[in-house]
């Protein structure tokens, strides 16, 4: 029996707009100033590498950033992965508050806590890059 | 200039694999020596049987439900009181050298401290991390982010994939076979003895030793990864043990039948666990299923385990030998033990999982009082936990017990442990992987052990179990449900949930598998 599949959500709650928060999560190119541990990130056209800290290309798809809805996709195409996809929404909350969801489906499942974690951790440092105090979290792992 | 300390882990190590212990397969004559000249518990428990809480509770002298690390993959944080860093301020000089495992090791993006450092050096950022001013990394093999595989890379390439690899390519733990038997997690490994975990970091404890002024008081964390699986110990140290020699464990029962039943009177998730139908947690491989193991495999497994642990001897009696040498052995107080057990062929397992049996639970303990401190030798029969071991190192360097810290300084003999109430020792695990929880809290008391289960996956809350050490000390027969301990079952439940620990107010996440 192998945990073949995997589904990881974290989530925070900031007091700052969305498009203040859109501004560094959307794009693409500044990853490495909020996700720990990216060594470097180029981006060419829908492509995106990064580099990890222990030295590990990662290269990447990217499939959605769409500015109106404030959603990013992107998938992982590293062979480390059968499958993946990434998700980061920014909702409106409507009081200049905004709530930020990244997701994480992959296979294998051990792959979605991994990334999952990394990804919760650069939520975590989202207040202080942005100058906020105030933040709440969720998480989910199905 | 006061006592120095040495705490010796290992990883995963059963109490009966000492000789001291009643062992019979490996020769420990270092940790024997330890024994016949210190104090010997006979029930010492963790507070968790996996590693990464079990070894927060060493380092924080906390539960687990407490510091917050309830299951491996969630990080013990930075801020996390220390007992090192208690001894560090009053001026010891400390050191980890081997295992750690606060953080996760499965960590590509390098962002937990531990493995940052192993990429950087053996001084964490800003002068000590945990208060550890040393710390040099080692696991179970040749990869990953530790000191050891990166020397292993630079100095011997080839040794790298003599190793078994631990996690296979879907980052699973690995159910390949191996060895004469075809046991999961076994390998024949041609490494060179001398270039083996196990001696390097006996090597690396006495460079650092080396360099400390004779004055220096110290305390150092030496955490062998053995005998922890993979069962891939040097090839060449095989002839030690003839594995098919190997008497069977008297908790593995070799008729199938007879060790279902057995099974079927405990908790379901063992049954499913045995049947492959349940993987509750990460750390046995998830393709492997228990009910294939056969009697040879138990033999190779456990073969291939005393060797390890005869090598962990020899590598201790080498560093209390240059301990001598360096003319501190006076002034020494050793304790050895390990974070917690393994199944190692009991009820036809391996591993270790949510099973709260001697196998997982029962703890080699020694403590060696430093022979200036003139402490006379004994048993101890009462129950202990790892969670003493924190407030053990400050009594010894004569620093008052901090208030975070839950245990209280280990007894030196079975009165002492009366007149300051060692009455029992608690146990929990908490798990959630991928939907799948189990929640147990375990109490040994008198010659009990009693375990409750919470709501999760497999359990509606009212599942337990009882065990009867006197006349079932292989806990094979499930007395939960037995109307005649009724009185004694409700009674160690009652002192269970009275005695649980604080509980951390915000549950830390999971951030890896572990």
């Amino acid at each position: 029996m192998s945990l073949r599949r995997g589904s990881v959500r974290h989530a925070i709650r900031l007091d700052c707009p969305p498009d203040v928060v859109w501004e560094l999560v959307g794009d693409p190119t500044r990853l490495a100033e909020w996700f720990p541990g990216v060594a470097s990130c180029v981006v060419e056209g829908s492509s995106r590498t990064i580099v990890t800290g222990s030295g590990i290309p990662m290269p990447e798809e990217i499939l959605t950033v769409d500015n109106s809805n404030h959603r990013f996709q992107y998938r992982v195409t590293s062979p480390l992965f059968e499958e993946h996809l990434g998700t980061i929404d920014v909702h409106d909350l409507g009081d200049s508050s905004s709530y930020v969801v990244y997701s994480t489906d992959a296979a294998p499942a051990v792959m979605a806590l991994i990334i999952g974690g990394a990804a919760r951790a650069g939520l975590h440092s989202l207040p202080g890059l942005l100058g906020l105090t105030e933040s709440r979290e969720n998480t989910l792992a199905t | 200039m006061g006592r120095k300390i040495l705490l010796i882990t290992t990883d995963q190590q059963r109490y009966d694999t000492l000789a001291c212990n009643g062992g019979v397969l490996s020769r420990t004559p270092a940790i024997d020596a330890l024994a016949k000249n210190g104090i010997r518990f006979e029930r010492a428990h963790p507070q968790s049987v996996v590693c990464m809480p079990s070894r927060s509770t060493i380092l924080t002298g906390q539960h687990p439900s407490t510091h917050g690390v309830w299951m491996n993959g969630v990080p013990l944080p930075a801020d996390a009181p220390s007992v090192a860093a208690v001894l560090h301020d009053a001026g010891y000089h400390t050191a980890l050298v081997g295992k750690s495992h606060f953080e996760p090791f499965l960590d590509p993006f390098l962002r937990f401290p531990d493995n940052a450092l192993s990429q950087s050096g053996t001084v964490p950022t800003g002068g000590s991390h945990r208060g550890f001013e040393h710390m040099e990394f080692a696991a179970h093999g040749g990869v990953g982010p530790f000191h050891y595989a990166k020397w292993l890379l630079a100095e011997h390439p080839e040794a790298i994939g003599q190793y078994y690899s631990a996690i296979d390519m879907k980052l699973q733990v690995n159910a390949e076979s191996g060895g004469y038997s075809g046991a999961p997690q076994v390998k024949i490994n041609p490494i060179e003895r001398g270039i083996y975990h196990t001696d390097w970091v006996a090597d690396r404890t006495i460079a650092w030793l080396d360099s400390l002024d004779p004055d220096a008081d110290w305390f150092c964390w030496m955490s062998f990864p053995d005998p922890h699986h993979p069962w891939d110990p040097p090839e060449s140290e095989m002839h030690r043990v003839d594995w098919r020699e190997v008497p069977l464990p008297a908790g593995y029962v070799e008729d199938a039948a007879r060790r279902e039943a057995i099974l079927d009177e405990k908790p379901r998730h063992w049954r499913a666990w045995y049947d492959g139908e349940l993987v509750s947690n990460y750390e046995a491989p998830a393709e492997w299923v228990p009910a294939t193991l056969t009697a040879d495999q138990v033999r190779e497994v456990n073969a291939r385990n005393a060797v390890e642990v005869e090598l962990i001897d020899e590598a201790i009696g080498r560093v209390m030998g240059r301990i001598t040498e360096r003319g501190w052995n006076d002034d020494v107080d050793v304790l050895f033990t390990t974070d917690h057990g393994e199944l190692q062929g009991d009820f036809g397992l391996l591993f270790k999982g949510p099973y709260h049996v001697d196998g997982l639970m029962r703890l080699p303990l020694i403590w060696r009082p430093a022979p200036s401190s003139q402490a006379t030798s004994s048993v101890v029969t009462r129950p202990v936990g790892l969670v003493d071991l924190a407030p053990t190192f400050c009594a010894i360097a004569g620093l008052p017990t901090p208030g975070w810290m839950q245990g209280q300084a280990l007894p030196v003999d079975d009165s002492d442990a009366d007149a300051r109430g060692f009455e029992r020792v608690l146990t929990e695990w908490d798990s959630d992987l991928f939907g799948v929880e189990v929640h147990v809290r375990t109490i040994m008391r008198d010659t009990w052990v009693a375990t409750a289960y919470r709501p999760g996956t497999s359990h509606d809350g009212t599942e337990g179990e009882l065990y009867d050490l006197v006349n079932d000390p292989l806990q094979q027969h499930n007395r939960w449900d037995d109307p005649s301990l009724r009185a004694i079952r409700d009674d160690l439940v009652d002192d269970l949930w009275a005695s649980q620990p604080p509980t951390r107010a915000e549950r830390l996440a999971v951030e890896a598998p572990v």
